[in-house]
């Protein structure tokens, strides 16, 4: 393996891409995750965003209308989801569940049309700098325009949540609804506009992976990582920051495996692949034992359905 | 003009009747929506829901096969509604079925060249065993470090995806297989007894059956029962009763883990005869589904697991008769659960309609 | 309980009319493993489909057929319906094929890429792709410059080792210092990734991608990538029109079509068929004229000598990875030997996984 600089500029890179729709994904969640609601719905809300964004880009021919498109449709999908959790006041759970299996059937149903077409070239940033300035050039040019958004994401998250005072009601919707209730908030509003937003991130991250990552339409293409993204909001302990750290780690996985085997390493690929997944329990572990450490940023009402007598 | 008044109140009693009514209604919105999309994929709604409902099933075999897919969605489903009782959400059944075939493939692995009465019952029972422990790793990080069950179920169905994967592909794969991803078939002293002859339908209906029944009896008829019940209504009144609710929830947990883990044994056992990288096609989670369906009541989960795994045939008849597209199936799985948690809204609350009043505008 | 018997008894009935009449009509029946739209394995089964359909004889297919349990209903609900051949176009449909066979003998099955004929209305059928790696193997030894050639393979099957054999002999035959750099996927289609495969092989120094994967992800990496890439399966080159030097076509329709007008007018007998280059079961895309007049010519020429049978994807001396001699000077390896290859020749990198 040639260890100069470059290489590893390029293998930060190409980590950096493939952590974006984790990123996207994660970060939508964790709001919905903040007000108290819990979506697994992920997984289908990003595929339905995949096959929208480049159904939009073959019909419009318009990667800015893929863009927003795939986006809206996320939003879409998603209000289902609040409708029934918020208005019907249904199972967070069986909900969540039902959107991922539809809309996994849903995109194969209007992606039939879509199957085969290559994809438009999404454009790159600052291509000629990536080239010219060695080590740093890779890791912070020659992205796509959502790459750079992505990785703004996290702080603008953190910004939210922390520094602004709709941040400060949609932590307080999550961590006790009646409370905040009380005070005169709408908690119902609340949750359903965090919902919707999650929904339209986890459209963008589809998006991202039919537009840009493998520029086709494949069914079932998000191939798990919207369960992964679910994984990173724990992971992250519902901290903004730490879902881009833990992004790079998962993405990180991923990428290191296949240089390894291409430099003739033997490893068990499979086994490296559950490390996600076990490492997020053990911090689920870590951070649950631990009381204060939970109140911190957990949620508290997560998953729990809040009703309001009128 | 008139405007319709309805004011909406919280019911303080849940109707029975409505309560088995609203999965029928579900049912027939179900049916009444995929029409809809039928009818925009350009296919004759009615014969396209009668190529997906009825066809299936117009023969033995067809029957059979039927049987042969409720088998172990209605067991895992089963299982589950121990824990959805007692508001535990195991939402992790697919991997306690992977693991349960895991352990149960590797005994049968074991046995490969011995004969005998005894290798079936040793396989069934280590495979359930398999998924037992599996679920109660969620079961004891909730009970001792009180994690959340519902996330670190979910992470362990893509650990044990992943295992069956590395199991497959390497260490236990066919030593005469040609490296292909697969384990060697089982003897035929592994393999479940099929009960006629050219149809697929094989014992596990009963161990099914069985569990159906037992389950009706510790739910309906034992302390244990009453306590699952008690503490899903409210986890206040079951500790003020004095309930020792960590040994519920671990219990809960491996009577969930086992069923599932029955389920995987029962599959690998049954129609498929060897572990390879698609030992099911998501039954776990669909179970949730059945499970929902079926009001967590084992009759009712024994119409669901029919209801749903006729969705699955039902999908693969209208591609080879009519051509359409096979997600209809997982389109249809999704929308009866919506409709299904919709209606429950009745339950909870009831519309009254205060008749009708003269709108001034 | 009467009245459930009469229906069953109806049912029965109905069933026998329907098959009867069905044999009048005579129909093909295809089993898939991925979707028609897949631009590799898939797409070109259903290319052969399509020929057989334009030879006036009825079709039927499903697509995305998991390998597991669903497939043998599959299988026997086509066979139920009135089907008298049907084509099961993936290697885990071995098994359950060989189940519904047995049930059907006078429904014919025509199994891909398997070695299990075990009832006598079961034939089997591959194609010799290997020859193909020959000819990519010598335009990837010409036109490298790092001298390393990127690989994704997807499982450690004979097929696959032969494949990366073979691409190894050529390409050393031509540029004795290559190295092939091999990343292991265990799938057949996961585009995401595909790609990711491709592009760490990129990173690490290769400027030749080639896949033994479905999707067409790694040739749009190596198009964005600016490296030369080959097609799989089917011609992918409006995928990478520029990267893409040619692609190994599996043309089925020549195949599919003798044995369906065979079946149909009572010819059809158990056969195992490995074709290559020779029958035109494996065909070559149109060579990109990037590489140059005089490589075209020669991999042209090397074409011909493979299907007239004057070369040999494995002509001796081959040794392997230890040096111990797996064919002999001059001596070519026989289809035994090809059908069980697992073992890398000299100058393949690293350990077959196991």
């Amino acid at each position: 393996m040639s260890f100069d600089l470059n290489f590893i500029g390029i293998l930060i890179g190409a980590i950096m891409a493939s952590s974006v729709p984790l990123i996207l994904a994660a970060s939508g969640e964790l709001i919905t995750e903040r007000s108290g609601v819990l979506n697994l719905g992920v997984e289908g809300m990003m595929i339905i965003g995949a096959i929208s964004g480049f159904a939009l880009m073959v019909v419009t021919d318009n990667l800015f209308f893929a863009v927003i498109g795939s986006m809206f449709s996320g939003l879409i999908i998603s209000l289902i989801f609040g409708f029934l959790t918020q208005t019907l006041l249904t199972n967070h759970v069986a909900t969540g569940l039902a959107l991922t299996i539809f809309g996994i059937g849903m995109s194969a149903m209007i992606g039939k049309n879509f199957v085969g077409i290559p994809g438009k070239e999404f454009p790159l940033l600052f291509v000629n700098l990536k080239e010219s300035i060695p080590f740093l050039g890779p890791i912070f040019f020659g992205h796509s325009i959502i790459l750079y958004f992505a990785f703004g994401l996290p702080f603008l998250t953190n910004y939210f949540l922390k520094k602004t005072k709709t941040g400060l009601v949609v932590r307080a919707v999550g961590d006790s609804p009646a409370s905040a209730s009380n005070q005169g908030i709408n908690v119902s509003l609340v949750r359903y506009s965090c919902i919707l937003y999650g929904g339209s991130m986890c459209g963008l991250a589809g998006a991202y992976l039919s537009l840009i990552y493998t520029p086709q339409w494949i069914e079932n293409m998000t191939g798990g990582r919207g369960w992964i993204a679910l994984a990173l909001v724990v992971f992250a302990t519902w901290s903004p920051i730490k879902v881009l750290i833990g992004a790079l780690i998962f993405g990180g996985i991923t990428i290191l495996q296949l240089h390894m085997q291409a430099v003739g390493l033997r490893i068990p690929v499979q086994l490296l692949s559950a490390l996600p997944y076990i490492m997020t329990i053990v911090v689920l572990v870590v951070i649950s034992r631990d009381s204060r450490k939970i109140k911190l940023n957990t949620p508290t009402s997560l998953g729990q359905i809040f009703y309001k007598e009128k | 003009m008139e405007v319709l008044l309805i004011k909406i109140e919280k019911r303080n009693d849940v109707s029975r009747s409505i309560y088995f009514l609203t999965p029928v209604l579900a049912i027939f919105l179900t049916l009444f929506g995929g029409g809809i999309i039928f009818y925009i994929l350009g296919f004759n709604p009615i014969e396209a829901l009668k190529f997906f409902f009825i066809t299936p099933i117009s023969d033995l075999y067809g029957l059979s096969e039927l049987l042969v897919k409720a088998t172990p969605l209605c067991l895992i489903a089963i299982g589950l509604s121990f824990c959805f009782k007692s508001n535990n959400w195991n939402i992790g059944a697919e991997g306690q079925l992977i693991f349960g075939g895991i352990v149960g493939g590797g005994v049968a692995l074991l046995f490969y060249n011995h004969d005998g009465f005894y290798v079936l019952p040793i396989i069934l029972l280590s495979g359930a065993i398999g998924g037992m422990l599996f679920a109660m790793i969620p079961a004891i990080l909730k009970t001792y470090f009180n994690t959340n069950e519902i996330l670190v179920s979910l992470m362990l169905v893509y650990v044990a995806k992943l295992l069956l994967d590395y199991l497959v592909v390497g260490p236990w794969s066919n030593p005469e297989g040609f490296n292909f991803p697969e384990t060697r078939q089982f003897s035929e002293s592994a393999r479940m007894p099929i009960l006629f002859d050219s149809l697929r339908i094989h014992a596990g209906i009963f161990i099914t059956l069985i569990s159906v029944f037992f389950s009706w009896l510790i739910l309906y008829k034992t302390y244990l029962g009453f306590q699952i019940k008690v503490s899903g209504l409210s986890l206040k009144t079951a500790k003020y009763a004095g309930y020792k609710g960590k040994t519920m929830i671990i219990i809960v947990f491996m009577i969930s883990g086992a069923c599932a883990g029955l389920a995987g044994v029962g599959e690998i056992t049954g129609p498929i005869g060897q572990l390879h990288r698609n030992i099911s096609p998501d039954y776990g989670f669909t179970a949730i589904i059945v499970a929902f369906l079926g009001r967590l009541n084992p009759v009712g989960i024994i119409f669901a697991s029919l209801i749903v795994a006729l969705t699955y045939l039902g999908a693969e008849t209208a591609q080879i008769f009519l051509q359409v597209p096979k997600y209809t199936g997982q389109v249809f799985q999704g929308m009866i659960l919506f409709f299904l948690l919709g209606s429950d809204y009745l339950l909870f609350f009831k519309i009254k309609f205060l008749g009708l009043k003269k709108n001034e505008l | 309980m009467y009245k459930l018997f009469l229906r069953y008894l109806i049912s029965v009935l109905f069933f026998l009319w329907f098959s009867i009449n069905a044999n009048a009509d005579f129909k093909v029946g295809f089993v898939y493993v991925g979707p028609t739209g897949d631009h590799g394995w898939t797409y070109q089964h259903d290319e052969g489909r399509k020929a057989v359909e334009a030879a006036g004889i009825k079709t039927t297919y499903v697509e995305s057929v998991p390998e597991g349990a669903d497939a043998e209903r599959v299988i026997r609900q086509l066979a139920q319906s009135g089907h008298d051949l049907i084509f099961t176009t993936s290697f885990g449909y071995m098994d359950p094929t060989n189940k519904v066979a047995k049930d059907f003998p006078n429904v014919k099955f025509e199994h891909a890429t398997g070695y299990k004929r075990e009832h006598s209305n079961v034939s089997t059928y591959s194609a010799r792709f290997y020859e193909g790696r020959t000819l990519l193997g010598h335009m990837a030894g010409k036109m490298t410059k790092t001298n390393t050639i990127g690989y994704i393979a997807s499982f450690p099957i004979p097929e696959v080792i032969r494949g990366i054999n073979a691409m190894t002999l050529a390409a050393q035959k031509v540029n004795p210092d290559i190295k092939t750099k091999i990343v292991w996927v265990f799938t057949w289609y996961d585009p995401g990734k595909e790609s990711e495969a491709a592009q760490a092989l990129i990173d690490q120094g290769a400027d030749i991608i080639m896949q033994h994967t479905d999707s067409t992800a790694p040739v749009q990496v190596a198009e964005k990538a600016g490296v030369w890439s080959f097609g799989q399966a089917s011609d992918m080159q409006r995928f990478a029109p520029k990267s893409i030097l040619t692609s190994i076509i599996d043309d089925w329709a020549p195949y599919y079509v003798e044995r369906s007008i065979a079946a149909r007018d009572g010819t059809w007998k158990q056969q195992d068929t490995w074709h290559g280059l020779k029958e035109g079961m494996v065909a070559m895309a149109p060579y990109n004229s990037a590489m140059g007049g005089d490589l075209v010519r020669e991999v042209e020429q090397l074409q011909k000598d493979l299907a007239s049978g004057k070369a040999h994807s494995f002509t001796g001396p081959i040794y392997d990875q230890k040096g111990n001699i797996l064919v002999a000077e001059g001596a070519v390896a026989d289809d035994g030997m090809l059908a069980g290859m697992n073992v890398y020749v000299k100058g393949v990198e690293g350990d077959i996984p196991q």
